[in-house]
């Protein structure tokens, strides 16, 4: 399917997201879509699978001026677009979500049981996941909803797929899986519009790419004919110049958190490792090793078994939350919109929320107070917004991820554990938010920092541990650690 | 990605202004309205009467907010008001004076309250469930003690003269000629603007409702909020059901019977989300108002009962569906 926009444009309210953006899509190829957040590539996808309306502008399908009023109707034209944020009902099973206002009947509305069973599990096995179908959607782990979101759309016949950072969420292995899926599909005529972050993934997949900036149209390039610098030039308008910055002059201390033995079930075992203050201790694994789970219980929001954490030396009994904040610990989890954020709260309250005591007098807020901390929140991160009480909701997802880190870095913390600190966020905030993490270290913070971005892992960590099942199954170096190394462990293989 | 956070990106449009104040621009209109149709609404004698009927429904909702903000609800204020109020006669049957009966009342309000409060976190039961439990026991509980009748001429049985004084002049006393319910109404509502605006227990009120992950992430004690909210939604309640006895002289077990809906609506009516995290005291008095006000107009214009129940839904639909609207 071929597929031309030209000349679009939309705006919401006085805010013009789209400028004569444009995009051709050819038959059977894989092409890239980027831009910085807030370029306006969702929104140029949602107006062409009928989400919103355009204001201007045409979209030729075949050659044929097209208007879909609904995704359904974009859905019964072979265009599916998968969206970044899970849309899949968390009570149901995974055979039920793929069903879902499809379901294959018996006639008067009676589901043929057997026959959803028998299809799921080819599409299941064609993916190559291994997720059982009558598992309980909360159950499962964020990267295997995604799979079966993916899944779902393989179950109508798409001859055009939109994914919206399919990957964020994905183990190695489930991307690996994922890729070979889109190949797949390439060879046999879907052509795919993939949107994401991740260079190394567009370089390793896509035919093209077109790039995005403010709303307007940048650019499009064979990918053989470009490298990773052009694509950032293009996107951001200028250089940005290291990936990852470096960490100069910047003094390795005495031991702040030593974690002994830490057990939990089948969870995590005899987890050991020390972390000293201006070190960054990168935490590699697969998704599901317990690398997330390691930290809540580090962090008193998960009960362990046996084992003891120490700070400067001395035990702490972590129970919860509050007893790791006054131990000097923070805690900026994987997940900002459920764990992170108060969403529907300005950054003014999400700030002072983490710093009650900062901003209060005897429980009495202090107006003064919690407003030159906000203040001081958004110049020194560098948060784009109106002012201190934008709603979180209205932010980027960059923005939103440095109001979770100006709060936490306020509370002081000893030891500051990052999960996953840049999933979902451009380069320009990545580098901002490598540059804080750098900051911190600089000031003593002994930063554990855990990431399923290899490049990301390998380019801000002194050291790097890498969880397999549960297991540490190695610390290494980072000056000797590369990409394979660390696969090798995290695949439960040795060095 | 981008969209969400361009999709709102003029600050402040009129419309949310509207949704802000939207119960307060309601209740002057209603005011203005029925004022013209009706000169017997307009007199200052009305006026009073008005608010001391305010009171009693403006009482619990205050606590009934909180709860509602802490993404919970509570349906046992009504039944809370009654034991609460029952234990209060019948210590004072037994010879205790006022004085000391009417402060147990309210720290038996409290515990009855924290109890929703300790059936919510540490049971783990859904909100609209473990109050439905205390609901129906507490009502069992006041029908057992009284034997299912009132108990009457309390103020006889208060005790000595300053007693019988303190009894009486809770419910039916006046103020330099304010009653004095309603002096506890203004009271509170300060008090509560006060707590849930400028502390930081508001904050984690408000945070509990809002995201209770995250806000047990950054070590805010939901379990201790929650229980404290309920706590604090029976002692309203309680409070409530004093005034409530001391004006009728007379205690009974069927007291409060349905108040909690007249709460949650005026909550509703405030533009409270149903859901947490979102609303205002302030909301919830205009809420309140307006509910007086259509019931005192009505019944000065003599609409039929059965009528003034459909014309209030409407007005509470129209209402809360504006509030989506925005």
């Amino acid at each position: 399917m071929n597929i031309e926009m030209k000349g679009i444009n939309k705006s919401f309210g006085t805010n013009q997201v789209l400028k004569d953006a444009g995009f051709l899509l050819k038959d059977g190829e894989v092409h890239a879509l980027m831009g910085e957040n807030g370029a306006g590539k969702s929104t140029l996808m949602k107006i062409l699978t009928g989400v919103y309306t355009r204001d201007a502008g045409t979209v030729l399908v075949d050659g044929q001026e097209v208007v879909y009023k609904s995704p359904q109707e974009a859905e019964k034209a072979g265009i599916v677009f998968i969206y970044q944020e899970l849309n899949v009902l968390f009570d149901l099973t995974v055979e039920e979500n793929l069903f879902m206002g499809k379901e294959i009947t018996k006639g008067f509305g009676i589901c043929d049981k057997k026959a959803m069973r028998k299809k799921a599990q080819e599409v299941m096995d064609r993916m190559g996941v291994n997720i059982p179908i009558n598992a309980v959607m909360s159950d499962l782990s964020v990267g295997q909803q995604q799979m079966v979101e993916i899944c779902k759309a393989l179950m109508v016949d798409a001859k055009v797929l939109i994914m919206d950072e399919p990957t964020a969420a994905l183990t190695q292995s489930e991307t690996e899986g994922l890729f070979r899926l889109i190949n797949d599909l390439r060879k046999k005529g879907v052509s795919i519009v993939y949107i994401s972050h991740r260079m190394e993934e567009i370089f390793e997949l896509c035919d093209r790419i077109t790039i995005l900036r403010d709303g307007t149209y940048v650019g499009t390039e064979n990918i053989k004919d470009i490298n990773m610098d052009d694509v950032v030039r293009m996107m951001i308008g200028r250089e940005i110049g290291e990936r990852y910055p470096k960490r100069e002059g910047v003094k390795i201390g005495d031991e702040v958190i030593c974690v002994e033995n830490l057990c939990k079930g089948k969870t995590f075992q005899n987890v050991n490792f020390r972390v000293h203050a201006g070190e960054v201790l990168g935490v590699s694994g697969l998704m599901g090793a317990g690398r997330t789970e390691i930290m809540h219980a580090i962090f008193g929001n998960l009960p362990y078994d046996s084992g003891r954490v120490l700070i400067n030396g001395e035990a702490i009994d972590i129970k919860c939350a509050r007893d790791a904040i006054n131990a000097g610990i923070g805690f900026i989890t994987e997940d900002r919109k459920t764990e992170g954020l108060l969403l529907e709260k300005s950054i003014a309250e999400n700030i002072e929320l983490a710093n009650l005591g900062k901003v209060s007098k005897k429980s009495v807020l202090s107006k003064s107070k919690g407003r030159e901390l906000v203040k001081k929140g958004i110049e020194e991160f560098r948060i784009k917004c109106f002012g201190p009480e934008h709603e979180c909701n209205n932010l980027s997802g960059g923005n939103q991820q440095k109001v979770v880190i100006a709060k936490w870095v306020y509370t002081d913390p000893k030891v500051l554990i990052l999960d996953e600190p840049t999933r979902g966020v451009d380069i320009g905030a990545k580098k901002e938010i490598y540059n804080v993490i750098n900051d911190l270290a600089a000031k003593g913070v002994a930063v554990i920092m855990v990431s399923s971005e290899l490049p990301e892992v390998l380019g801000m960590s002194d050291r790097i541990m890498v969880v397999h099942e549960g297991r540490v199954t190695g610390i290494i170096d980072a000056a000797q650690a590369d990409q394979e190394k660390v696969m090798t462990l995290a695949t439960g293989g040795t060095l | 990605m981008g969209n969400t956070a361009t999709k709102t990106l003029n600050k402040k449009s009129w419309t949310s202004y509207l949704g802000e104040y939207g119960a307060f621009i309601a209740l002057v209109l209603l005011v203005v309205v029925i004022s013209i149709i009706s000169p017997d609404f307009r007199t200052a004698g009305n006026f009073l009467n008005l608010l001391r009927q305010a009171t009693f429904n403006g009482l619990i909702a205050f606590g009934m907010t909180c709860v509602i903000l802490s993404d919970g609800i509570d349906l046992s204020v009504g039944s809370t008001l009654a034991l609460s109020a029952v234990i209060c006669a019948k210590l004072m049957t037994s010879g205790i004076p006022a004085l000391a009966a009417m402060p147990i009342a309210l720290v038996v309000g409290t515990l009855l309250g924290a109890v929703s409060g300790l059936l919510v976190t540490k049971g783990r039961l859904q909100p609209f469930i473990a109050t439905l439990v205390t609901m129906t026991a507490y009502r069992g509980l006041a029908m057992i003690l009284t034997d299912g009748k009132p108990i009457s001429r309390l103020a006889e049985i208060a005790g000595s003269s300053a007693n019988q004084f303190a009894f009486k002049f809770a419910g039916r006393g006046n103020f330099i000629n304010i009653p004095v319910p309603a002096i506890l109404l203004v009271l509170s509502l300060v008090i509560f603007y006060f707590v849930l605006n400028k502390t930081t227990f508001g904050r984690k009120v408000y945070a509990t409702g809002s995201n209770a992950k995250c806000a047990k992430l950054v070590g805010v004690n939901i379990t201790k909020t929650k229980i404290i909210v309920y706590a604090l939604s029976g002692f309203m309640s309680a409070l409530t059901g004093l005034l409530l006895i001391s004006r009728l002289d007379s205690a009974q077990p069927t007291l409060g019977d349905g108040y909690e809906l007249d709460a949650i609506a005026a909550v509703a009516l405030g533009g409270t989300s149903m859901s947490g995290g979102r609303g205002k005291i302030t909301g919830t008095i205009a809420g309140v108002l307006i509910i007086a006000v259509l019931n005192n107009g009505m019944n000065l214009l003599e609409v039929s009962s059965y009528y003034q129940d459909v014309i209030k839904a409407v007005v509470i639909l129209v209402a809360v569906l504006s509030d989506h609207k925005r």
